[in-house]
This record gives C-alpha cells, sequence and structure tokens, in this order.
C-alpha cells in the first residue's frame, strides 16, 4: 500500500487541508506549533501556516477552550489541543457548560464551529491519569458531537468534517493507533454515520478505537471456529447511529458491545439499552457488554492488560453471547 | 465650561448616558418587582448602584467591538444597546426574549449589538473574550472586546488563565473588574489578601489602574483610553472599578452582613444622582433636561415592560430548536 499513510499523518493531512482551504481555520494548544505536539500529531504546520493560525499556548486548559469557544463565535473556525484526554477535566466547565449549551443558551443567535482534540485511551503504561477513554464524561451533555476515530481513514474524514461543522466537535484521537498505517478515502462518510467494516450473520460487535482493532482480530480467531461476526464501528458515539446497529442486530440476532473504559454511564450500555428497548424482538440472547474492569488503569503492564479488554477478553465474552 | 470636564462629550452624548443609567436603574427596580410577584423564575442580580461602570465603559467601544459580563449582566447587556423589551422578556421567560426564553436572567445575549454573552459561572468568561480578541486579532477586525467581572473572579483559575495569555498574546481584550466589595456574602478582605485588585495585573506585565466605578465619565475615560491600547495591538489592560450594590448579591440575600452605614454613605456617592447634579453645570443642559431625561427613561422601560408582559411564552413541541445547528 504506498498510498497508506499512518493515524498521526492522517490528523496531520487532515489540519494542513483545513488550514490550507479556509483561512479562519486556526490550531491552538500546547507545543502544537514548532515543536509539531508531544504525539507529533501537528507536525511541519506551524512552519507551514505560521505563528499567527498555529500557536503555542500556556498549559491552560481552560484558557485553550474557552479562546476555542470565544473564537468560534467570533468568526474563526477555531482547533484547540487538549494535549492528554484525561485533561478534559481540568476545563470540563468550558467544555460541558460553555461550549456545548452556547448556541443553546443564545436562543439560536449563531453557530459554534468548534473542534477539541485530544489523546486518550491506554495500553501504552501511562497509568491512570493518562491513559483514560474519557468519551462517555460527555454523553450526558447535549450539545456536543463526540468523535471517536479508529483508523487513518477516519481520523482524516472525521477531523475535516469537525471542523467544518457547524457544531462544537470533540475529535478523540487514541494514542495506542497513532502509528496504525491505513489508506485514505474520498468518500469518508459523514458524523453521525457507523461502518460495517467486516459483515456476518451470527452476531453484531459494536467497538470503536483500539477496541475495534482486538474486535477484528477477536472476529478472525472465530470465524476459524465457524462463527461469523458482523463488526461495526459507530465512529461518532453523538449522534449515535442507532439505526445501522439495529439493522444488523435483525440479521444476527445478537448484540455484544466492546469499549476500552469501565462499563458505567457509558455509551457501550447506551447501545444495549437503545437495541433493547427499540429492537427487544430482534434478540435471541441477552446482549453483552465487554468493557474495562471498573478501576483505574495501573501503571504495570500485567495489570494494565488486564484491565482493558484483550483479544481473548473479546473472543471469549463473543463466545459466551453465542452460547448464551 | 472645559471640555476636559465632560471628556469631550456634547451635551446629546452627556443626557444619552444619565439616560441609559437611569433606563438601567428603572429596569432592575421593575425586575425586583416583578419576582415579587413570582413572575421571575429562580433568582436574579441585580446592579443598581452600579450602572456607571457598564455605561461608562460601553459608551468608549467602536461599531464591531464586543461585550462580555456576569449574571449581574442586565445593565452591561443594555449599555451595549439591547432592546429594553426583549431584555425584560428574556427575563420573563419569553419567545420574543433576546435568547428565546433559553438563557433567562443570568445568560442575557445579544450578538446583533455586539453582547456576546452573561455567564453565571465566575470567571468562565474570561478565557471566552480571550476568544474573540483571537478572532479580531486574527482576521485584523481592529474590534476590541470589553469583559467585565466581579472582584470574587480575581481568584478563580481562569482568571489567572485568561489573564496570562491575553497578556502573552497581546490580545485586544480590556479586562474591567466590577469591585463591589463583596464576593456574594464575603467582604472582599476576608477571601483575597490584597485587596487593590488592580495590582493583580502587574503579575502579568499589564497596565492596570483603579478608577471611580460611580463616575461615569471617568470610567468611559480609563476604558476610551484602554481601548485605544488595545486597538493599537498594544495588548490588554485592567481596570478595577469601585463601585456598590444597592441590593444583596441576589434575591435571598438581604445583605445583613454590611457594616452600618456602609450602604447610606454609598447612596451619598450614587452614580445616578452625582451625575444628574452635576450635568445642570454644562453650558448647554439645564435642570429641565435632566428632568425630561428622567421623565423619557421612565416611559421606555414602563413600555418595553408592558410589551414584554404581553408576549407568549415558548411553545414546549419548540424545546429541541437551537441545540445544535445541524443536526446530523
Amino acid at each position: 500500500m504506498s498510498d497508506a499513510i499512518t493515524y498521526r499523518e492522517a490528523v496531520i493531512r487532515a489540519l494542513g487541508d483545513e488550514l490550507e482551504a479556509d483561512e479562519r481555520v486556526v490550531l491552538i494548544g500546547e507545543d502544537v506549533g514548532a515543536a509539531g505536539g508531544v504525539f507529533k500529531a501537528t507536525e511541519g504546520l506551524h512552519a507551514r501556516f505560521g505563528g499567527v493560525r498555529v500557536r503555542d499556548t500556556p498549559i491552560a486548559e481552560q484558557a485553550i477552550v474557552g479562546t476555542v469557544l470565544g473564537a468560534a463565535v467570533s468568526g474563526l473556525r477555531p482547533v484547540g489541543e487538549i494535549m492528554f484526554a484525561d485533561f478534559a477535566g481540568v476545563c470540563y466547565d468550558q467544555i460541558v457548560n460553555q461550549m456545548a449549551k452556547y448556541r443553546f443558551q443564545s436562543g439560536g443567535q449563531t453557530t459554534v464551529p468548534a473542534t477539541l482534540r485530544m489523546a486518550g485511551g491506554g495500553s501504552l503504561g501511562f497509568g491512570a491519569q493518562h491513559s483514560q477513554c474519557v468519551e462517555n464524561w460527555f454523553l450526558q451533555t447535549p450539545g456536543l458531537k463526540l468523535c471517536l476515530p479508529a483508523t487513518p481513514a477516519d481520523a482524516y474524514t472525521l477531523l475535516r468534517a469537525a471542523i467544518r461543522d457547524d457544531d462544537p466537535v470533540i475529535v478523540f484521537e487514541h494514542k495506542a493507533l497513532y502509528g496504525i498505517r491505513g489508506e485514505l478515502r474520498d468518500d469518508g462518510l459523514p458524523i453521525g454515520a457507523a461502518e460495517v467494516v467486516r459483515e456476518g450473520g451470527d452476531v453484531t460487535v459494536v467497538a470503536t478505537q483500539l477496541m475495534r482493532h482486538r474486535a477484528m482480530e477477536a472476529a478472525e480467531q472465530l470465524a476459524a471456529e465457524g462463527v461469523s461476526c458482523e463488526v461495526i464501528d459507530p465512529r461518532t458515539i453523538a449522534p449515535l447511529d442507532t439505526a445501522t446497529i439495529l439493522t444488523s442486530v435483525g440479521h444476527t440476532g445478537r448484540l455484544v458491545c466492546v469499549q476500552e473504559a469501565p462499563a458505567a454511564g457509558s455509551w457501550g450500555q447506551a447501545v444495549i439499552a437503545t437495541v433493547a428497548v427499540a429492537g427487544f424482538e430482534l434478540l435471541d440472547a441477552q446482549p453483552a457488554l465487554i468493557a474495562a474492569d471498573p478501576i483505574p488503569v495501573a501503571y504495570a503492564r500485567t495489570l494494565e492488560e488486564a484491565t482493558l479488554p484483550s483479544v481473548e477478553r473479546i473472543a471469549a465474552g463473543i463466545r459466551s453471547a453465542i452460547d448464551a | 465650561m472645559s471640555e476636559a470636564r465632560w471628556g469631550g462629550l456634547d451635551r446629546e452624548a452627556l443626557l444619552g448616558l444619565l439616560r441609559q443609567m437611569i433606563e438601567i436603574r428603572l429596569f432592575e427596580d421593575e425586575v425586583m418587582k416583578l419576582f415579587q410577584r413570582n413572575l421571575v423564575r429562580a433568582s436574579t442580580h441585580l446592579c443598581q448602584g452600579q450602572e456607571a461602570v457598564p455605561v461608562g465603559a460601553c459608551s468608549a467601544l467602536e461599531p464591531g467591538d464586543t461585550m462580555t459580563c456576569t449574571y449581574r449582566g442586565h445593565g452591561a447587556v443594555l449599555a451595549m444597546g439591547t432592546p429594553l423589551d426583549r431584555s425584560m422578556a428574556e427575563i420573563l421567560g419569553k419567545e420574543r426574549g433576546v435568547c428565546a426564553g433559553r438563557g433567562g436572567s443570568m445568560h442575557l445575549a445579544d450578538l446583533t449589538v455586539g453582547a456576546m454573552g452573561s455567564f453565571a459561572v465566575v470567571g468562565s468568561h474570561l478565557p471566552f473574550a480571550c476568544g474573540t480578541g483571537l478572532a479580531a486579532q486574527v482576521m485584523g477586525t481592529g474590534s476590541v472586546s470589553v469583559c467585565f467581572f466581579g472582584d470574587g473572579t480575581t481568584n478563580i483559575g481562569a482568571f489567572h488563565e485568561a489573564l496570562n495569555l491575553a497578556s502573552v498574546w497581546k490580545l485586544p481584550v480590556v479586562f474591567v473588574c466590577e469591585n463591589n466589595l463583596y464576593g456574594e456574602y464575603s467582604p472582599i478582605a476576608s477571601t483575597t489578601p490584597v485587596t487593590e485588585l488592580w495590582r493583580r495585573a502587574a503579575s502579568y506585565a499589564m497596565p492596570s489602574a483603579r478608577v471611580d466605578g460611580n463616575d461615569v465619565l471617568a470610567v468611559r475615560a480609563a476604558v476610551a483610553s484602554a481601548r485605544a491600547r488595545a486597538a493599537a495591538e498594544e495588548g490588554p489592560t485592567m481596570i478595577e472599578a469601585m463601585t456598590y450594590r444597592h441590593m444583596g448579591h441576589s434575591r435571598s440575600d438581604p445583605a445583613a452582613y454590611r457594616p452600618e452605614g456602609e450602604l447610606e454613605r454609598w447612596m451619598q456617592h450614587d452614580p445616578i444622582a452625582t451625575f444628574a447634579a452635576a450635568l445642570p453645570d454644562h453650558d448647554a443642559i439645564s435642570e429641565d433636561d435632566v428632568e425630561a431625561v428622567r421623565h423619557a427613561a421612565a416611559e421606555a422601560v414602563a413600555g418595553a415592560l408592558e410589551r414584554a408582559l404581553s408576549w407568549p411564552e415558548p411553545e414546549p413541541r419548540h424545546r429541541f430548536d437551537h441545540v445544535w445547528a445541524a443536526p446530523a
């Protein structure tokens, strides 16, 4: 695949293409400028677009998010980077009380074309404050769009769509995926559309980001055992494409959600609840949620690997759902 | 009479400042009465006594400039030129309110006049003001953003983050601290070791000044000079305007914590009474002119109130509007 690029390069390309296409786009964040970001996901953009439009902020997440919001309603289409997604806790008010509600609270006087990027996810040994998948923190807040790209193609497509969107969008990048390779597509799906990434007839497996890749591995193993998995990547959890999931469950009769975050109050639980309410008659067996254990992510390899769903654990969970 | 005393303003402009201050005072008095009739929900934070700060500051702005303020923001939003009737309608929760009834007393906004919002989480709008400043800077519009906040705000983290960022990026923002001596119920000295709040700006290499916030012309002059500095790309300024709220923090607060005689002393320095008493010193302004302004302001507020009360409440079926601009 000569055209294949990494997830990291896809992020850089999406930002670069939007900075190029629209002079209202600016990028701010900690070390996003000359340093190119701690994950190198903004590399080269400062040199290309200059310090007015690509600028380093102080280590001040409230200032980053508030500035993005104020700029978004004043004529720019800003992108703010929150380095580690865990730091969303530092600026939670700015995201959920200010950015998410600004349009509604003003009675629709303006749009809020703001984008936040933040790198989440575990498996790399960063410990409890730098390994979380925090997307579920925002599920209870109407007004936000939440994107979870798993591939270079989606990292590119969803980030560009986020910047072009007239609503506040958070794009959760996954630290463990920055190095994976894949091809970009011109016909990427929009925000709010799930993708059926593997067709199958026995069970619907819904998974995002790192868990999508592990679910695909599990599906390959299970195929050798004669179990056919249909794997769906929702890509965005707000809005959530329940129609694609319900259609799939309609022909598989079984549902398994796989997520890297703990179960409580999560999108995986929401998907299961939605299918149970809207498609109860479609189910031949009880749905299952394979999630992180309800504990903080430990530093030690043995502990972290046991906490997050592994390929083996996912395969075992799907087998149980099939046997149920 | 010297031009300097009147800040270079002519008769119409001076009477205009008086009228705005009186309108805000009467508007707040009406909001208070509406409360007593249970027509305003939850809480409200009135600004009687503080009118000279927003009126003086906003009079120094140019078209295209923007303003952000706090939940004690009725006066600031009106000072930007937001209509009285649609402001009152918002506080009454009406569909024709400036925010279609979605915001209420604590969240008045009218983007058509640059009133970008009233923010009810203390300090949350200071970073927002940096964003409006960033947009002006990147787009080269030359516009400036004024940001009002209370004395208590100087102790929350967002204050520090925003002033630091504004200064290091030289953003065109004028930070105006409305120091009314109390953070909710607590005297400023009980929560803050450095009570001369203007001194905080030195930490950010930001020029700052303390002014008499009950002197509308003094506030105007300070903001005009800060505005010029911001527009010249020299960066932000912080102004501490000393003032006093006649009412409690909110409707449930009788302000029993005030030392005896304090309110009375400040009432002697009421921004409207002192300005109204001074204006007839102007060659072209008579006491009758001042009376005429009082009368016109009262009529304007009464008419606005009557209209606002007559307008309908939002239809429940429209409650899903405005969450997203472009639902997927």
